[in-house]
């Protein structure tokens, strides 16, 4: 084995090698620059020592986090086909037993049909809404329009928050939209409107007057520059806004299992706290199998909206 | 086709700013014409209102024999090019320049084969398919005008048109578009802030300030005879020398050398007067020996300009620009002398030109007959 070559030396050459240029010009005696050169080279193996002790702390660093959060994923992916799930990740002794068990629960394919009704209805409220909401306030000067953006968002994280539980829960008697879905999706619309008009407002501003103005002398109506020109250019904000609007329903519990009360309406996440053992304990093998098949849905959107619409923009703008 | 008609055309934001006050204009049927001024002066508002996308707070806009003053853009029947050219970023260059059309309600194979027709005119037809991201600056452009001809509007507006071009593209588009508008023929209306492309694509100019427009004639007329002391430093590459001077009976004094007076003003000025010469660098002849009526001073400031030299002296009138040849040495600290040219020197009093012919801003009627013509 050589010494490590010149280019492996550069990092530390940065101590070493101003000096020799600074001498050389100077003509300094040559057993001197010698010296210097061997000097280098010690420095550069301890240099080279170091930093493959540095990655190796680094690597099992990022080692020991990989695992802490693949642990509870591999759990996920082995214990519904165990036949008896534990609460550590293990060799399963495979079954698909937990599966056909769950087919045969009466409320829990359904609530999963309940999840993708409450979802996928608050999420094109939330889109249409911000969407028509956002464009209004990018547009339109009103005095106060930032401040009234802010209490809203301030007042956001209450409405669909613990503390509203029992105001809501008395409008949605008072309205009669206990045990209705309609009464979930609108609360949860009304929870995530102000984020969704916050972040699709920032889109709209980002979207140059220009394109509607020009649509506009050539005779486009409001509706078809919104049709045609705002909805596509915004399309990656509005592809967010439904992802989010959908993956914060499809994780939601209180707000369903505050206003629901027949199981049959109940959502997944409501669902998956009903599954105990006649023991009483937490029945891991349903759970677990339930988990899974809950979790697929939404990563099937995110890898639908990721392909379909991408989220790249288009310059039609010179700079 | 129609000629625009503007008649005490006003517009006041809220909040009071005059951004266009009582303009009276009117541009001819099939004229290529020029808003120049600097940024502020209210030209792009005139064309924004012009367009129908500002409402007017006075006057009226006649297009043809329409009053549009309260028609909505759409319904005007123009075609404007933005500065920025409003490319819909999600459309292919096709549908972009049939969009107007759809707008239109004209149906799908139709306006397919126009907009095919109209981009393959402007050299667009192997780019159809493309959107507007792959395409470059220059090409973008002619997207754009591709757009506006698509549905043959009677005005074209065209709003900083050659702006985002770079330097040599913006030569060859300045070419190009004077010569569509040669064959299309149609009345455009352009608003810009560099006097080189108004100069060079306007049959019209129109320099405008503070929501007014100060001077109006062909740009030979608006180089050659700057109506006032705004227009004289606005207008040319190198802007004109206005020195201060005072009236003699034998010449007018700059710098306490004697000028002699220029034919023009001769005779309608009044001795001990207070007056601005002015003299553009084009028009001094440069002399390295002293001439009697001549300008004076030492070489600070040499420039090329590749073609010739931008000289500037510093003498007893103060700083004064002249073009001296490109084989002339010059060198800095030079004494020089710089010989003005009298038929083309202009004397300003008050900041307004000192002329024996009619008003020479172009703006009264009897100036706008033979401006036009």
């Amino acid at each position: 084995m050589t010494p490590p070559p010149d280019h492996a030396a550069v990092p530390s050459a940065s101590d070493a090698a101003p000096v020799a240029v600074a001498t050389a010009p100077a003509g300094p005696p040559p057993s001197d620059t010698e010296h210097r050169r061997r000097e280098a080279q010690r420095a550069a193996g301890r240099e080279g020592a170091r930093r493959t002790v540095a990655q190796i702390g680094f690597y099992t660093f990022v080692s020991l986090v990989l695992a802490f959060f693949s642990l509870p994923l591999l759990w996920l992916a082995v214990a519904p086909f165990d036949a008896n799930p534990g609460l550590s990740a293990s060799l399963p002794e495979f079954t698909l037993q937990n599966f056909q068990v769950l087919w045969d629960n009466p409320y829990a394919m359904r609530s999963l049909g309940n999840s993708v009704i409450l979802a996928g209805g608050t999420g094109l409220l939330v889109v249409t809404f911000a969407a028509l909401a956002a464009y209004a306030l990018s547009r339109v000067r009103l005095p106060g329009r930032d401040m009234l953006l802010y209490v809203l968002l301030l007042l956001s994280s209450i409405v669909t928050g613990t503390a509203a539980m029992v105001p809501l829960f008395n409008l949605a008697t008072e309205l009669r939209l206990i045990d209705s879905q309609l009464g979930v999706i609108l609360v949860l619309s009304g929870g995530l409107l102000p984020s969704a008009i916050f972040i699709l407002k920032d889109f709209m501003d980002g979207t140059p007057r220009s394109y509607e103005e020009s649509a506009r002398v050539f005779g486009a109506s409001p509706f078809q520059i919104m049709r045609d020109i705002v909805v596509p250019v915004v399309r990656p904000g509005l592809a967010t806004i439904g992802v989010w609007s959908v993956a914060q329903v499809w994780g939601n519990f209180l707000i369903p299992f505050l206003l629901l009360r027949s199981p049959d309406q109940y959502p997944a996440a409501v669902v998956m706290y009903t599954f105990y053992t006649e023991g009483g304990q937490a029945n891991l093998a349903l759970i677990s199998t339930f988990s899974l098949l809950y979790s697929v849905p939404v990563i099937l959107m995110f890898l639908f909206v990721s392909s379909r619409y991408g989220f790249r923009f288009h310059g039609g703008i010179k700079r | 086709m129609a000629a625009i008609t503007m008649d005490r055309l006003t517009k006041v934001y809220p909040g009071g700013v005059r951004a266009l006050d009582e303009i009276d204009l009117t541009v001819e049927d099939g004229e290529f014409f020029a808003l120049l001024g600097p940024s502020g002066c209210g030209k792009t508002t005139l064309l924004r209102t012009i367009a129908g996308l500002e409402e007017s707070s006075g006057g009226s806009l006649r297009i043809g024999d329409v009053d549009v003053t309260r028609t909505p853009p759409g319904s005007r029947d123009v075609a404007m090019v933005f500065q920025d050219y409003a490319l819909f970023p999600h459309m292919t260059v096709a549908e972009n320049v049939a969009y107007p059309l759809r707008i239109k309600k004209v149906a799908r194979g139709k306006r397919t084969e126009k907009a095919a027709a109209t981009a393959g005119e402007l050299g667009l037809a192997d780019y159809l398919e493309r959107r507007p991201g792959q395409l470059s600056g220059g090409q973008q452009q002619r997207v754009a005008l591709a757009r506006a001809m698509a549905c043959h509007p009677r005005v074209f507006l065209f709003d900083e048109p050659l702006s985002n071009l770079d330097a040599r593209m913006r030569l060859e588009a300045r070419t190009f578009l004077k010569r569509l508008q040669r064959e299309l023929g149609v009345t455009t209306v352009f608003v810009t802030h560099d006097q080189a492309e108004a100069l060079a694509l306007a049959d019209r100019i129109a320099v405008m300030e503070s929501g007014r427009i100060r001077q109006l004639g062909t740009p030979s007329e608006v180089f050659r005879r700057p109506a006032n002391t705004f227009v004289a430093s606005f207008i040319g590459s190198t802007p004109m020398n206005l020195l201060d001077g005072v009236v003699r009976s034998r010449g007018i004094e700059v710098g306490g050398e004697l000028l002699p007076t220029p034919p023009e003003p001769a005779g309608r000025l009044v001795d001990g007067e207070k007056v601005v010469y002015g003299i553009r660098p084009e028009y001094l002849v440069h002399s390295p020996t002293a001439v009697p009526g001549s300008l004076t001073g030492e070489v600070r400031v040499v420039e090329n300009l590749g073609h010739a030299q931008l000289v500037t002296l510093e003498g007893p009138a103060g700083f004064v620009q002249l073009v001296v040849d490109e084989d002339t040495p010059v060198a800095l600290g030079d004494r020089g002398f710089a010989v003005p040219r009298q038929d083309r020197a202009l004397v300003y009093r008050d900041g307004e030109l000192v002329t024996a012919g009619a008003d020479p801003t172009g703006l009264t009627a009897g100036a706008r007959a033979t401006g036009a013509t």
